[in-house]
């Protein structure tokens, strides 16, 4: 009997020890959460720095080490990336899709946002609301409908190729803009620029000397992922692709995957790893040095996406 | 692609100085200077994203010409014949229904893979927001920098692991026979979609998440509810907007994805967007590309409608 009560007691003190702890620190570091957090963590961005590494291979192999080497970036006759004229054309590619979008994409995007924000009606309303749709819209469906229409309806204007890539992807990357200089717009109000007209600016001089200076921290980071993202796009390039000299490095990743990739592969997909994670980086460094101090001008604006 | 509504935090209410503030513009501005900024991006998306809807449309109604199979598109409306559109529509279930699997598949992956990037999503979020103390800017960092490396580099990194001779199966050796994981198999197929999207889950939630006030818990837990009661009757029904805006935002282009598949499984777990895929590039299959992509439209538009209301009530109640 006197066990029964002992266990009881004990019993007792322990559920009460549980709740004490509970009390004392409700908000305790919570073990299971974590590890599934770090767990996420390897298992999100493991696959990638082992695709990195076997760039490095010497072997043809994506998948088993055999030893250091650079061939598959530089030295071999042909298989490198360097050295493999469709791959090195791929990159250039890459590049003329991606610098012009960007700066087409955003401007027109910027300009779009401003109109939107100020010129209030039902037109405004119908515009914004097209735009919107062409941001939540599955790629693949904007993909099949841009391939179809310059096949068809616009086959004699512009076929497809260099031309239909760079007005696909501006088509699509227009939206991003708009969300993330509009995000701006609504935390700046209109108080600043109605200060510049009280004090005598037209309203050319007020856009100019007082808006586009407040949103240029906005319109940086739009530049730096528009770009990222046309980099690492892949459907409307690949619908609009006219022949194989009009395939970016995502085109090129994907054929070789589904043929006999090498650890050249590995190295194309370094190259655009490299070049949008140091675009966005750039970016956000000078967001972060020229936005001081205004409001918003955090990770955020590159995590909307 | 959470929306900036729902994360952007304005530093003032504009709700009601929007309409002052039209008004006096008014008299500063004439009347086509505000229009005239929006007037290329609307010309623009008429010309590159309306038209392009229309000739989807068309070509799905259109007819073939008779010699080489290609498509004629018919942009008369009133001319317009359904015969080809309901040729491909019985193959999902007249007949032996060679589309039936491939759309039942589709909605069975988008459905797993979507909880499944809920339940691991609000797990890392929610630690993140919560618990992550000094690490949480690195941990953001890495949530976020997924974003920024190609799908296709992070689809092909998985093809290299999951090869007959990858490290996946070095590990799964030790406990069982060698599988081969890319001959058509389910599972990867999935784990393949919730990789490649549940950073687009993880973002909103944690959004959600670190924007609930800890005096709310505290009051739940003044109140004497458990922590576990807590979670259910505070922190979940507060983050259910953000819960449902991330299944949207990860299912639409699952559902339009194709090449998760192209990369990690076979013709035995094609999906919708392998239809639409194959087919637009073969010759005389036009229409039928047309008419799977008119199908996809169907299946994604409410709840891409939904999730535009809701961003914009969003954005409203800012």
């Amino acid at each position: 009997m006197s066990d029964s009560v002992l266990d009881h007691v004990t019993e007792g003190t322990t559920r009460r020890g549980v709740r004490a702890s509970y009390f004392r620190n409700p908000w305790r570091k919570p073990r299971v959460l974590q590890a599934v957090t770090v767990g996420y963590l390897l298992w999100s961005l493991l696959p990638v720095a082992i695709a990195v590494v076997f760039s490095f291979n010497a072997g043809r192999s994506r998948s088993s080490w055999q030893g250091f080497s650079l061939r598959w970036w530089n030295g071999d006759e042909f298989d490198s990336l360097f050295t493999d004229e469709a791959l090195r054309q791929a990159m250039l590619h890459t590049f003329r899709l991606a610098i012009p979008t960007a700066i087409v994409a955003v401007g027109i995007g910027t300009a779009f946002a401003i109109g939107i924000d100020r010129w209030r009606g039902r037109p405004a309303r119908g515009a914004n609301f097209l735009m919107l749709l062409s941001f939540v819209l599955p790629e693949m469906i904007l993909g099949v409908s841009l391939f179809l229409v310059f096949t068809f309806l616009f086959d004699n204007l512009l076929s497809l190729g260099t031309g239909a890539q760079w007005l696909g992807l501006i088509t699509f990357q227009m939206s991003y803009a708009v969300v993330i200089v509009r995000a701006r717009l609504l935390s700046i109000g209109p108080e600043y620029e109605e200060a510049a007209m009280d004090l005598g600016a037209r309203p050319g001089q007020s856009m100019r000397r007082v808006l586009l200076p407040l949103l240029s921290p906005a319109i940086l980071a739009s530049v730096a992922v528009v770009f990222a993202d046309t980099v690492d796009d892949f459907v409307i390039v690949r619908f609009l692709s006219g022949a194989a000299d009009t395939e970016p490095l995502s085109v090129k990743i994907y054929s070789a995957a589904r043929a006999s990739p090498t650890p050249a592969v590995n190295a194309a997909a370094t190259v655009m790893l490299v070049s949008t994670m140091t675009v966005i980086a750039i970016a956000y460094l000078l967001y972060r040095r020229y936005g001081r101090g205004q409001h918003g001008a955090d990770v955020s604006s590159f995590t909307q996406l | 692609m959470a929306s900036a509504e729902t994360t952007a935090e304005p530093t003032r209410r504009r709700k009601d100085g929007a309409d002052e503030a039209a008004g006096r513009g008014g008299a500063w501005f004439p009347g086509w200077y505000w229009p005239s900024f929006a007037l290329p991006g609307t010309l623009w998306l008429l010309v590159l994203f309306v038209l392009p809807f229309y000739t989807v449309l068309s070509v799905a109604f259109g007819t073939v010409e008779p010699l080489f199979r290609s498509p004629l598109p018919v942009y008369q409306p009133w001319w317009w014949s359904f015969d080809t559109f309901s040729e491909t529509m019985q193959k999902f279930y007249a007949g032996d229904a060679v589309y039936q699997q491939p759309l039942i598949r589709t909605f069975a992956y988008v459905i797993l893979a979507s909880s499944i990037c809920l339940v691991l999503g609000y797990a890392v979020a929610y630690y993140t927001a919560r618990h992550a103390g000094r690490y949480r800017v690195l941990i953001l960092v890495a949530l976020v920098s997924p974003f920024w490396i190609s799908y296709l580099m992070r689809i092909y990194a998985w093809q290299s692991l999951l090869a007959s001779d990858g490290y996946v199966n070095d590990i799964w050796s030790i406990f069982a026979a060698p599988t081969n994981w890319l001959s058509g198999r389910p599972v990867t197929v999935i784990l393949g979609l919730v990789y490649g999207y549940i950073p687009f889950m993880i973002l909103p939630l944690f959004g959600s998440l670190d924007r609930i006030n800890q005096s709310m818990l505290e009051a739940g837990r003044d109140l004497g509810a458990s922590p576990a009661r807590t979670f259910w009757r505070v922190t979940l029904p507060l983050s259910k907007p953000a819960i449902l805006a991330g299944l949207v935002i990860v299912s639409l282009p699952m559902f339009g994805d194709y090449y998760t598949n192209d990369l990690l499984g076979t013709q035995r777990t094609s999906m919708l967007g392998n239809l639409i895929a194959n087919s637009v590039f073969q010759s005389g299959q036009g229409p039928e590309a047309g008419s799977l992509t008119v199908v996809l439209m169907v299946i994604v538009v409410v709840p891409m409608l939904y999730y535009l209301r809701e961003t914009k009530r969003a954005a409203e109640s800012l």
